[in-house]
This record gives C-alpha cells, structure tokens and sequence, in this order.
C-alpha cells in the first residue's frame, strides 16, 4: 500500500518541477526512481525509454504509466496491483499540470511575458541542458554497453551503435523511431552470434 | 460555435494516438485540427497556448490539451481533452507493460534490447545539443549546465534539487540585476 503513496507522491513532485520537455522529465525520473528509491534498475530504464519512444504520445506520460507498473511489480506486487501503479502515476504526473493550468491560467498569459519570469528561466533553461547531458551521462554504464574486459566485442558494437545513432540523428535528420527499430534489428541479429 | 466534451475527448485522443515521438512533434497536428481545421484557437492565441505549455511545468503536450480544453468547455473541457490525449498512451503502454516481462526472458527480445539501449542513450544525448541552443549557452553561463550534470553524475543529486536551486538562482540574480541597472 505504501508504495502507491510513494507513487503518488514521487510522481506529483516529478510533474511539478520537470521544465522543459519530454527529455528534462527523464532526467528527473531518472533521479527519482532509479538513483533514489532504486524502483528500476538503470537498464530497466534505458528499456522503459525505448519502448516509450516507439510508441504512440507523449514520453512523460508513457514513462509514467510503464515505471508506475514496473516499480510495483518489482516490488512483489501482482499485475493488477502494477496496472494500479500505473494509472497512480500517471495520474499524479498529470495532477500539477491540472492545478497550475486552472489556477492560473487567465494570469499565466501575461505572467509567462513578465520580465521576472524571463529571468528565472535565464538561469533554468541552461540547468535543464545540464539534466538531458546528466540523463545521458548515467545511461552510459556497463548495464547498457557490457564490461569493457568481460565482454569486449559487445561494449564495443554498443559504442559503435551509440555513435551510429547520434550521426544518423544529428547529421541525416532520421526519425528517431527509424533509428530505434534499424538499432533492435541489428541487436537482434548481431547479438544472436556474438 | 459550441465545442462538445465528446468531440474534445475524441479529437485530443486522436492527436495522442497518432503521435510517436513526444511533445514537439504534436505541435503541428494539433495546429492543424485546433487552428485550421475546427478554428477552435485563432493563430495567434496558440502562439500564447504553447508559451504557457511550454513555460508550465509537466507534460507539454498535456498542458496544451488542459489549457486548449479549459478555453473551450471550462474544466470540465480541460479534463475531457487531458483524458483523451492520454488515454491512448495510458492503455498501449499498460498492454505491453503486463506481456514484456514474460517476453523480457526471451533471447531474441533480449538481444533487441542490447540493441536499442545504446540508441537510446544517443537518442537522448542529441537534444543536449539543440537545447543548448535554445537556452542561449554561452561562454558566460556553460557553468550552469556543467555544474548540474556534475551534481547529478558525480554525486547522486536529485535534479529536483538543481530545478529548485536554478529557480531560486534565477529570482536572486534578476533581482540583483534590477539593483544594478537602477
């Protein structure tokens, strides 16, 4: 039962504090429930980032609704109580939006144009670069790329993707749901005799 | 012209479904049917839609679904038009979420998730870059985002921490800015 209040709780903070987008938000789940409350392990979520990049809306609410039923599951819970942790924190990712919307939403429209609020986000838009490069940084362990010394074929094929990856997204402009299906093709069939 | 909560819910759940790819790549669509195709928004109040979604805290798109829904219908608008944009989300991702532990054991699965994982982390790393452009990094102010990702990566800091202290951060030195120029 107290896992669905840490749900609860855990995901409100997210959606109150997460700015600037889909990517700022995986960092601060990332802090949240990988770093802190250990939910997740940090391939668990790696995986959890990929399906929700592949399927259809926003990242936030598929990472939500998929950590809200994993975090449950892991923690012994059945399937059903997982899919109660999934609607809790989804719910609970939305709720903030909700308040703050409603509340203020006939002010927001000249309080977003108010100088003080340029101001904040003078010092926040730089920090949330920070959150996406840290969101990055953390992915980059041997959970996700293989021991250097244990398995050196697969560490090195994982940089090797990595770098594929980044050119085919930065350079040629490629979906990135190309990107992650060419990357699960070559996994598929490389990994199966390495 | 009214706007019934049904044709909201349905309109915002079509958007949800029919988007791969987060956020930034709803703005178009929703453009398109909100503006153009049903004139629920004129043009230049979604430009004020997506300043306030984006300046908002949480979910982008989600904001702009309450904020478009509460403009409408009221509250009860910005709920039908929240649900709707999530719903599609909420039940795909429920579905695969209860079978993907049971394939997660299966070797070929497995080796597409070798796969993925570092696409991901290329994936993730690249708005690093166009963010950074957006947020104006210079070499006054490149401190800031290697001062977060420090904290972060190297000693296990919540970014919930780092928004907080760059918002204090930022209402310190706009008031101190003022000082300066009066």
């Amino acid at each position: 039962m107290i896992i669905f209040l840490e749900l609860l709780y855990t995901f409100f903070k997210i959606g109150l504090v997460s700015f600037g987008g889909g990517y700022g938000m995986l960092s601060v789940i990332q802090g949240e429930v990988v770093t802190r409350h250990a939910w997740l392990s940090m391939s668990e979520f790696t995986d959890i980032v990929a399906i929700s990049q592949m399927t259809p809306g926003p990242i936030g609410i598929n990472s939500a609704t998929f950590v809200g039923y994993t975090a449950v599951v892991n923690a012994g819970g059945t399937p059903l109580m997982g899919v109660i942790g999934s609607l809790t924190a989804s719910f609970a990712v939305m709720l903030p939006s909700f308040i703050i919307m409603l509340a203020i939403s006939r002010l927001f429209v000249k309080y977003t144009k108010s100088s003080a609020v340029n101001r904040v986000f003078v010092v926040l838009r730089p920090a949330v670069v920070g959150l996406i490069a840290s969101a990055a940084l953390l992915l980059m362990n041997s959970e996700n790329y293989g021991d250097i010394d244990a398995e050196p074929v697969r560490f090195v094929a994982s940089v090797a993707i990595t770098i594929a990856a980044f050119v085919a997204f930065k350079v040629y402009r490629i979906s990135p749901i190309l990107i992650l299906f060419l990357s699960g093709a070559f996994g598929s069939i490389f990994f199966s005799f390495f | 012209m009214t706007v019934t909560l049904g044709r909201l819910f349905t309109t915002f759940f079509k958007l949800g479904l029919f988007t791969i790819g987060g956020g930034y790549a709803m703005i178009p669509l929703i453009e398109r049917d909100v503006v153009h195709r049903y004139k629920w928004v004129s043009g230049d109040d979604f430009v004020d839609v997506l300043a306030v979604s984006q300046s908002a805290p949480g979910i982008f798109a989600v904001n702009m679904a309450i904020f478009i829904g509460y403009k409408l219908r009221g509250i009860k608008g910005a709920v039908a038009a929240a649900l709707g944009n999530v719903l599609p989300s909420v039940i795909i991702i429920l579905c695969i979420a209860l079978l993907f532990n049971s394939f997660r054991e299966n070797k070929i699965v497995n080796n597409i998730f070798l796969g993925l994982r570092p696409a991901v982390v290329a994936l993730i790393a690249a708005p690093v870059f166009s963010v950074a452009k957006s947020a104006r990094i210079t070499y006054t102010n490149v401190w800031i985002p290697i001062l977060a990702a420090a904290l972060i990566v190297a000693f296990g800091v919540s970014p919930v921490y780092i928004i907080l202290a760059a918002i204090i951060g930022g209402i310190v030195w706009g008031r101190i800015r003022n000082r300066l120029n009066s």
